[in-house]
């Protein structure tokens, strides 16, 4: 019984709070990026197509 | 081409990182310059569209510059001017660096090209071409003429902006281009002067290094008398006006006053003279290339602002001489 419990030993290091940190910021800066170019596209959409988007059969 | 070897990371990338090898400060005057093409260009464009095409010319050179900081990496390390840049202090690793550099140039062109016109995006993509490998990594290790053929890249921004708006590159915003060409070597030249042992402990062939302080002030010396007719060639296409005219020219003298001072003195003859890492706080010796270095900023500045405010408030119009309408 002496011996350490293979299924309960932790197989990788956990990551400290300064990574923890680090991969939040990372994470919200590619999300806030995404959603920023999603934008960027629907504007670019509505700017190009302006008004011709009713110059069509109904 | 041999990519620089991975660096492994002593710390967690943080998002800053990755903003710091998109070089803002150069994205700052990037954004101005092709701000100053785009609306000197007076096409009609909705102030939104503009501004698209402002943030992807912007994000186009970061991507250059990221792409940059992974290639010379290896250099970086060994100045002290670029030693804290995320890949050679271990912050970021060379290949994200890369996949950074690469996914922001295709986004941007792609973005550029679809939202405005495939002439400016095209012109982006050579830039950043040009600046990534064409300078990066073909001529800045192997001739003195480095940053006077690549300052090509740092010198296409207004006529990409001209280019979103307009869907043209005309002479007016070439001349804008041959400006900033012809300002690069005396102003990097000028900081060469009192760097010059970094850029020989990195193997960096600068002027300096190869040719000696003293051609290297002769150098900055006749391109400084190139340079300021080209500064006054906005005034005779009418796409400067009167004020535009005075900036140039008074500020044009001063200018050569500071090159001529840089021709007769000794800057770059002592190793090295700064007093910190920084690029201002240097010794007596190489305080003539310290000023130009900073006044030739302020100077192209000045241009660019005169410029942009003659066409934001009418002062000038392109294609007309003397800029009446």
């Amino acid at each position: 019984m002496t011996e350490p419990d293979a299924e309960t030993t932790p197989l990788a290091p956990v990551a400290d709070d300064a990574a923890n940190r680090a991969r939040r910021g990372r994470n919200l800066a590619i999300a806030l990026g995404l959603v920023g170019f999603v934008v960027l596209v629907y504007l670019v959409t509505v700017f190009r197509m302006g008004g011709n988007v009713l110059d069509r059969p109904l | 081409m041999t990519p620089p070897a991975a660096v492994p990371t002593a710390t967690p990338a943080r998002w800053q990182d990755f903003v710091q090898l998109l070089k803002p400060r150069v994205m700052s005057l990037v954004v101005f310059t092709a701000a100053t093409g785009l609306i000197c260009a007076g096409a009609p464009i909705h102030p939104v569209m503009g501004a698209i095409a402002i943030l992807c010319i912007a994000v186009g050179a970061g991507a250059s510059a990221s792409l940059n900081m992974w290639y010379d990496a290896d250099i970086d390390a060994r100045m002290r001017r670029t030693r804290g840049r995320p890949v050679p202090a271990g912050r970021v690793q060379s290949a994200d660096a890369l996949a950074l550099g690469i996914v922001l140039s295709l986004f941007s062109v792609m973005l550029l090209g679809l939202a405005l016109n495939w002439l400016a995006a095209g012109l982006l993509a050579f830039t950043i071409f040009f600046y990534a490998v064409v300078y990066t990594i073909w001529l800045k290790r192997w001739t003195a003429q480095n940053i006077v053929i690549g300052g090509l890249a740092g010198a296409l921004p207004p006529v990409i902006g001209w280019a979103a708006a307009t869907g043209q590159a005309p002479l007016d915003a070439w001349i804008l281009c041959a400006i900033i060409f012809m300002w690069t070597p005396p102003h990097f030249w000028a900081l060469s002067l009192y760097t010059s042992e970094d850029y020989a402990a990195a193997g960096v062939p600068m002027l300096p290094v190869t040719a000696g302080a003293a051609v290297t002030r002769r150098q900055i010396w006749i391109y400084s008398l190139f340079l300021i007719p080209v500064c006054l060639a906005p005034v005779a296409t009418g796409l400067g006006g009167a004020a535009y005219l005075a900036v140039a020219a008074l500020g044009g003298a001063v200018f050569l006053l500071l090159a001529w001072r840089v021709r007769k003195g000794r800057a770059g003859d002592a190793a090295d003279p700064r007093v910190t890492d920084g690029l201002y706080d240097v010794k007596a010796a190489a305080r003539d290339a310290r000023n130009l270095f900073a006044y030739s900023i302020l100077y192209l500045t000045l241009l660019f602002a005169t410029l942009l405010g003659e066409h934001l408030l009418g002062g000038a119009a392109p294609g007309l001489p003397g800029g009446l309408t």
